[in-house]
């Protein structure tokens, strides 16, 4: 699936996985198939960290990608967004707006980058330029994408972002420095960055994960009615469950889970979050603390199931949830 | 009574910032005070108080009955031995040069273990948190988080301390290590009655390792008691709010 002289909304279903696509007539935000990460590693030899990874995006609906560390949910997001870490080697295609972000030029790239594809990172301190007013750095990406009619025209819009997002106090926020204002704010404003141009696509990389639980729990419900209000795909990264519960709301929107850099369970989030099927997905379910469970005997991950290193295409199970098979080595190779 | 550490009417102000108003608290052998707040809560400072690695203003802390702001340095050299600290990011607490033998001879030797009994001591270390003897030879950045939190563990609880202070002990880790971690936490505390003194943010964890909750917020105790019954029936606006934010996990 390299064909990229298409032209007009792509219809066609990619040959991936059956289980969890969306119908054909849906018109698709991103839609990454066949996607393969490698890093040459000191040996020479190259390491696949994402394996053949598929997915899609729609408008307004979420896509939880739910994975440890080292499973390859960051650098696939990465990847597919045209930002693939330095040395890395990248196949497949990634279709936005009926252009391969993986071919196409870098200039390219920055005109949909910051301004069709908003970026939420995990950590909002190192994110924000320390040196400069926050105010300045909101306007710095709407000037750079958006033709804002003088500096009046810009501030109204920043003013405009910094209260969609919940900052009570605009004005005196935008003369503010990064460090002046408090983590949750921090990771607020570089929400407001992302959306400042009304992206299609918005790729949150754990912005949670960094800040203190409640604040957090704040921070993600913003990304979700801003979902709503501004009719955008989300791509969010996380490896917390309750967190995954919490964006992944309504009806339509999917969970995928990542174990070594393929993907082993797709669906809705209403069937991998209460009806996983993949062993995995289940121990991480039941590896959750609570009372509930006596002291001692959480549930962990088997060995056997984490070293596992090849994994079958998804298997519908029942329409739109897909579960991956372990496979022998042998036939991983055709596979 | 069975009270291993207590403080009373903890102050400690940095500067003109006050980290602590005044916050008391006892600990009873084979029990865990789950201490939860958000950053800036103070939590962090109590844990270095109560480890003596910070004076307080005024108050007082009790180890095991002896007063540990009243010893010179030497009481207060045999005193550290008996309250062992287990980090928040095992990785950076771990000598970097050293084999995982080498950081537990380290401790061993701190803690005036007799040298012949070194090498048997080291292998049973790791067996009670779970690791094969093969990890002796490893470095630590050849270890993955989970690995080197409990290589920490088994560090801390090297001479059978009376007390761990974890101090985010699992925050840095993926949730299932998290649950092997915190197994081996509590694996640990059935078969030496250590008393633990755990700092978290995260009430879920803190609900299913702690016997009592302490609830920081600004420096001063909102909450405390039992943990089902904090939990249950909390009376802190905060303490809902943190609830509030750990209800949504647990799909199920």
């Amino acid at each position: 699936m390299t064909d990229t002289t298409r032209r007009g909304r792509k219809t066609e279903v990619p040959d991936m996985a059956p289980a969890g696509q969306l119908p054909p007539e849906v018109p698709l935000a991103l839609d990454a198939t066949d996607v393969s990460v490698s890093f040459r590693s000191t040996g020479g030899r190259w390491s696949t960290v994402v394996d053949r990874v598929g997915l899609g995006f729609e408008r307004a609906q979420v896509t939880v990608l739910l994975g440890e560390s080292g499973s390859g949910k960051t650098v696939f997001a990465r990847s597919i967004t045209g930002m693939a870490p330095f040395g890395a080697r990248v196949d497949g295609t990634a279709i936005f707006d009926d252009r391969d972000l993986l071919k196409i030029s870098r200039r390219s790239l920055r005109t949909i980058q910051g301004d069709r594809i908003g970026m939420v990172p995990q950590d909002p301190n190192s994110s924000l330029d320390p040196m400069r007013r926050i105010g300045g750095q909101i306007i710095e990406t709407l000037e750079q994408h958006r033709r804002v009619d003088g500096r009046d025209a810009a501030h109204a819009r920043m003013i405009e972002l910094l209260t969609l997002v919940h900052i009570h106090d605009p004005e005196r926020v935008a003369r503010c420095y990064p460090h002046e204002v408090s983590g949750g704010m921090r990771q607020r404003i570089a929400i407001a960055i992302a959306i400042c141009c009304d992206p299609e696509l918005i790729v949150a990389d754990e912005p949670s994960s960094a800040l203190d639980a409640s604040v957090g729990v704040r921070v993600v419900q913003l990304l979700g009615d801003l979902r709503d209000r501004l009719n955008t795909a989300i791509l969010f990264i996380t490896h917390d469950i309750g967190i995954a519960a919490l964006i992944a709301n309504q009806p339509g929107d999917r969970v995928a889970v990542m174990l070594s850099g393929r993907i082993v369970e797709l669906g809705f989030a209403s069937q991998v979050l209460h009806n996983a099927h993949h062993p995995y997905t289940r121990a991480l379910i039941a590896a959750e603390p609570s009372a509930a469970v006596a002291r001692g005997h959480l549930a962990v991950v088997p060995d056997e199931v984490r070293s596992q290193r090849y994994w079958s295409e998804l298997i519908p199970v029942e329409p739109g949830h897909g579960v991956a098979k372990p496979l022998e080595h042998a036939e991983a190779g055709v596979a | 009574m069975n009270t291993v550490l207590a403080a009373d009417n903890i102050v400690k102000s940095f500067g003109a910032f006050t980290a602590l108003h005044g916050v008391s608290f006892s600990l009873e052998r084979g029990k865990t005070l789950g201490v939860v707040g958000e950053s800036g809560s103070g939590k962090s400072t109590l844990g270095r108080i109560v480890m003596r690695l910070l004076n307080p203003d005024s108050g007082r802390v009790w180890l095991g009955g002896e007063d540990l702001l009243a010893l010179d340095r030497s009481q207060l050299r045999a005193a550290r031995r008996r309250i062992q600290l287990v980090p928040q990011d095992p990785r950076n607490a771990l000598n970097p040069t050293m084999t995982v033998r080498q950081n537990l001879y380290f401790q061993l030797r701190a803690q005036g273990v007799p040298r012949n009994t070194w090498a048997s001591t080291v292998e049973r270390l790791l067996a009670q948190v779970s690791l094969p003897p093969d990890y002796l030879h490893a470095f630590p950045h050849e270890l993955s988080g989970g690995q080197a939190q409990r290589v920490a563990i088994s560090r801390a609880i090297a001479n059978n301390p009376d007390v761990l202070v974890c101090d985010e002990a699992v925050s840095a880790l993926d949730k299932s290590v998290q649950a092997q971690v915190l197994n081996t936490f509590a694996d640990l505390q059935a078969e030496t009655g250590v008393a633990m003194f755990f700092i978290s943010h995260d009430l879920a964890v803190v609900e299913h390792i702690s016997d009592d909750v302490l609830v920081l917020n600004r420096g001063r105790t909102v909450e405390s008691g039992a943990t089902s019954d904090v939990l249950a029936d909390p009376q802190d606006p905060y303490t809902r709010e943190l609830l509030a934010a750990r209800h949504l996990a647990a799909p199920s």
